[in-house]
C-alpha cells in the first residue's frame, strides 16, 4: 500500500506536466506544421479520421516547415524576439535592484512587522490585474495624475504613455512581489549565528552582508529572476495597454498573428521559438544548479 | 453504485433532448439571442423594444474589427446567433463553411431593400443566399473644422493629401491625428490616392502604399478603429481617417457636450472606399431563429430608421429613407447623390496569400520598421 502510495506520488508530477505541458505543446507544435487554410478551424491540413492510417499518413505529409522559414526571411520577428527578450532583461535587472533591498529589509525586522509587510507585497494580487494595468493608464496619460502631481511642484509635464518607459513601468510594478518573496523566503531563513561569526571573526557588516548574506541569497535572486524574466519576455497585456504601436513585443506579435493577420500556423511557430528561446537559459540554469548541489 | 448509473443514464437523455430539434425550436418562442456588432452600431432602445416584442432577451457584445471577427467565428464555438461582417468579408466565411445559408421564409421584409444595395452584394453574395445588409457607409477624413483652420488656413479638407502628405501632416501633427486600424481599408485608400488600383493584387503596389504611410507615420498620433470617436468629439485630437457614420456622432456628441468642437466630415476628391455591412448568421449558431427574428425586425422600415439615426449610416432600405431624420437623408455624404457614388469604390476579396504579404506590410506600418 505504502509502495504504491509513492508511486503515485511520483507518477502524478509527470502525469500533470503531460496534460497540462506535452500535450498542449504537441497540438501548437503541430499547428505550426499547417498551413493558414480558409476553413473552419482555419489550417490545414487536419487529420481525416474516416480514412484510418491512410488520412494520418496523408496527414503527416501535409506537414511542412515553411511557417518557420518564413519566420527568418522577415526581419520583424528577429527585432520582436530581440526587443522581447532586452525588455524582459531591463526589467529583470530593476527588479533585482529594487526587489533585494526590499526583501532584505523584510526580513531584518522584528517577527509582527514582518508579516505584516509581506502581506502587504501580496495585497496588490487582490485586486484584477487588468484594473491595475488600467490605473497606470489613469496615472500616466497627458492629463493623468502623475502630471497634476509634477505641475503641483512646479515640474514640466511629461508625456509617457504608450511608450516603452510606460511598459517597463508596468512591467516592474506588475512583476516586483514575484521577485521579493523568493528572495524573502531565502533571506528570512538564514541564520543569524553565521553572521555574528563573521562579525566574532573581523567582518565588517558591510563584508559580512558581501561575503555571507548574498552568496546565500543567490539561488532566491535567480528563482526570482526567472519567475519574472520569463512571463515577461512573453508579456501580452502590458505592452498592449500601455505600450505604443512602435512597441514591439512577441506576446504583441502572437496577437496579430492569431486575429489580424488570421495566421494560426505563424502564432504557433513564434510561440514555439519564444518557449526553446526561454528553455535554453532553464536548463543552463538547472545544469548549474545541479553541478553546485554536487 | 446503480444510482450513479442511473444518474448519468438521466444526465444523457436530457442532454440529447435539448440538442434535438423539437427543443430548439422551442426556444424560438424566447430565449437569448447573442449578437456580435461593431462598436457604436445600434440604437440600444431597438433592442429593448425588440424583447419586449418578441420575449427573447438580447445579449450584446462589440468589435472594432474584421479582422477579429472573422478570427472567432472560423474558430467556431463562439455561440454567437448573429454576426455583423463587412462586404468583402462575407465570400471567406461563405467559403469556409462558417455561415449558414438564411431562411428567407422568416424574413417578410427583404422585399423592401433598394435595388442597387443588392445589385452591389451581388459579387459578394450571389443571390442574397447568406446575408442581409444593415448598414452601408464611406471611409473619410473626419475633423475639427476650427483647429484645422487655425493650422492649415484657406486649404480645403477636401483631398487625401491632408493626411497622407508629411508637409500637411507636420502642420497638424501637434492637435492630434489618428488612422484607423484596419489594414485592408487602409491600403484601398492609400492604393487609391497614389493613383493606383484599390483592388490591386500586385505586392510592388503596396511596397508604394507601405512606404507613404511610413513617411506618414511620425505624425500619427495613434492606429486605431473606434477610440477617434470620443477623441474627436472632446476635441483631443485634430484629424482621423475614419468611418462616415463614426465621425458624425462625434459630431453630435460634441454638439450634445455643447464642448465648442464643430465636427466635420468629407469624403476626398481622389475617391473612397464605400462598404456594406451585413448581418449572417454563424453555421453552429445555437438559436439560429432568434437571429431571423432580430433580423426581420431590423428590416421594418420604422425600426431601420431609427437605427439610422442613432448610428448615423445610411440604411439600404427603400421604405426607410423619407422616415430617416432629413439632415441625415440629405446629406450627399450619407445618402450618397451620384456626384459622390462617382467618386467611390468597392473592395473586392483578396486571396489568402496576398492577404498574408498585406497583413505583415501593415504590422511594419504600424511598428514603423
Amino acid at each position: 500500500m505504502r509502495r504504491e502510495r509513492s508511486a503515485l506520488a511520483a507518477i502524478l508530477p509527470f502525469l500533470w506536466l503531460a496534460i497540462f505541458f506535452a500535450f498542449p505543446f504537441l497540438l501548437v507544435a503541430k499547428l505550426s506544421l499547417s498551413d493558414a487554410a480558409l476553413a473552419m478551424p482555419p489550417y490545414a491540413p487536419r487529420i481525416d479520421w474516416s480514412q484510418g492510417l491512410a488520412g494520418v499518413q496523408a496527414f503527416l505529409a501535409g506537414l511542412d516547415g515553411e511557417t518557420y522559414a518564413r519566420l527568418t526571411q522577415d526581419r520583424l520577428y528577429l527585432d520582436a524576439y530581440l526587443s522581447s527578450l532586452r525588455l524582459a532583461a531591463t526589467g529583470t535587472l530593476i527588479l533585482l535592484l529594487i526587489g533585494y533591498p526590499i526583501a532584505y529589509g523584510i526580513s531584518r525586522c522584528p517577527p509582527r512587522l514582518r508579516q505584516a509587510l509581506v502581506m502587504a507585497v501580496i495585497l496588490p494580487f487582490w485586486t484584477s490585474f487588468l484594473i491595475r494595468i488600467y490605473a497606470w493608464i489613469a496615472i500616466l496619460k497627458p492629463a493623468g495624475l502623475l502630471n497634476v502631481v509634477l505641475a503641483k511642484l512646479g515640474l514640466p509635464a511629461v508625456d509617457i504613455l504608450n511608450t516603452e518607459t510606460a511598459v517597463l513601468l508596468g512591467l516592474v510594478y506588475a512583476y516586483l512581489p514575484f521577485m521579493v518573496l523568493p528572495l524573502y523566503a531565502v533571506l528570512d531563513r538564514q541564520d543569524e549565528t553565521l553572521i555574528e561569526a563573521a562579525q566574532d571573526l573581523g567582518a565588517t557588516p558591510i563584508s559580512a552582508f558581501w561575503r555571507v548574506t548574498f552568496p546565500i541569497s543567490l539561488p532566491g535572486a535567480a528563482a526570482g529572476a526567472l519567475l519574472c524574466f520569463i512571463p515577461m519576455a512573453g508579456e501580452f497585456v502590458i505592452p498592449d495597454l500601455l505600450g505604443g504601436s512602435d512597441t514591439l513585443m512577441l506576446g504583441k506579435v502572437i496577437w496579430t498573428e492569431f486575429f489580424a493577420n488570421r495566421d494560426w500556423p505563424a502564432a504557433s511557430a513564434v510561440a514555439i521559438v519564444l518557449l526553446a528561446t526561454l528553455t535554453i537559459p532553464i536548463l543552463l540554469f538547472e545544469r548549474q544548479q545541479a553541478k553546485v548541489l554536487r | 453504485m446503480a444510482g450513479w448509473w442511473k444518474a448519468l443514464g438521466l444526465g444523457v437523455v436530457l442532454a440529447v433532448a435539448a440538442c434535438s430539434p423539437k427543443a430548439e425550436k422551442a426556444s424560438a418562442e424566447g430565449g437569448t439571442l447573442r449578437i456580435y456588432n461593431w462598436s457604436d452600431y445600434i440604437d440600444p432602445e431597438l433592442l429593448t423594444q425588440f424583447t419586449k416584442e418578441t420575449g427573447i432577451k438580447v445579449t450584446y457584445d462589440t468589435f472594432d474589427s474584421n479582422e477579429v471577427l472573422e478570427t472567432k467565428v472560423l474558430q467556431g464555438g463562439t455561440g454567437y446567433d448573429l454576426v455583423v461582417p463587412s462586404n468583402h468579408n462575407v465570400p471567406r466565411y461563405i467559403t469556409a463553411g462558417a455561415i449558414q445559408p438564411l431562411d428567407k421564409s422568416k424574413l417578410p421584409g427583404l422585399d423592401k431593400l433598394s435595388p442597387e444595395m443588392r445589385a452591389h452584394m451581388e459579387p459578394f453574395d450571389a443571390g442574397g443566399k447568406y446575408v442581409v445588409p444593415y448598414m452601408q457607409g464611406t471611409i473619410g477624413i473626419g475633423y475639427n473644422a476650427d483647429k484645422v483652420r487655425q493650422r492649415l488656413g484657406d486649404m480645403k479638407v477636401d483631398s487625401w493629401a491632408v493626411v497622407f502628405d508629411p508637409a500637411v501632416l507636420a502642420k497638424l501633427k501637434d492637435c492630434g491625428v489618428y488612422f484607423l486600424d484596419a489594414s485592408e481599408d487602409m491600403y484601398a485608400v492609400a492604393l487609391n490616392y497614389l493613383g493606383k488600383d484599390p483592388n490591386s493584387t500586385k505586392v510592388e503596389d503596396y511596397n508604394a502604399a507601405t512606404a507613404l504611410m511610413l513617411k506618414a507615420r511620425p505624425y500619427v498620433k495613434k492606429f486605431h478603429s473606434s477610440e477617434y470617436i470620443d477623441a474627436l468629439a472632446n476635441g483631443d485630437i485634430c484629424v482621423a481617417i475614419g468611418y462616415s457614420g463614426d465621425v458624425l456622432q462625434a459630431k453630435d456628441r460634441a454638439a450634445d457636450a455643447k464642448n465648442g468642437v464643430n465636427i466635420a466630415y468629407a469624403v476626398p476628391k481622389e475617391g473612397s472606399q464605400v462598404w456594406f455591412d451585413v448581418f449572417a448568421i454563424p453555421k453552429d449558431a445555437p438559436n439560429a431563429p432568434a437571429a431571423h427574428a432580430f433580423m426581420a425586425f431590423m428590416l421594418r422600415p420604422e425600426i431601420i430608421a431609427k437605427a439610422s439615426n442613432a448610428t448615423r449610416y445610411a440604411n439600404p432600405n427603400a421604405a426607410a429613407t423619407s422616415l430617416v431624420d432629413a439632415d441625415l437623408r440629405n446629406d450627399p455624404n450619407v445618402y450618397l447623390t451620384p456626384e459622390v457614388s462617382k467618386r467611390l469604390f468597392v473592395t473586392t476579396t483578396k486571396g489568402q496569400d496576398l492577404l498574408r504579404d498585406v497583413n505583415r506590410q501593415w504590422t511594419r506600418v504600424l511598428t514603423g520598421r
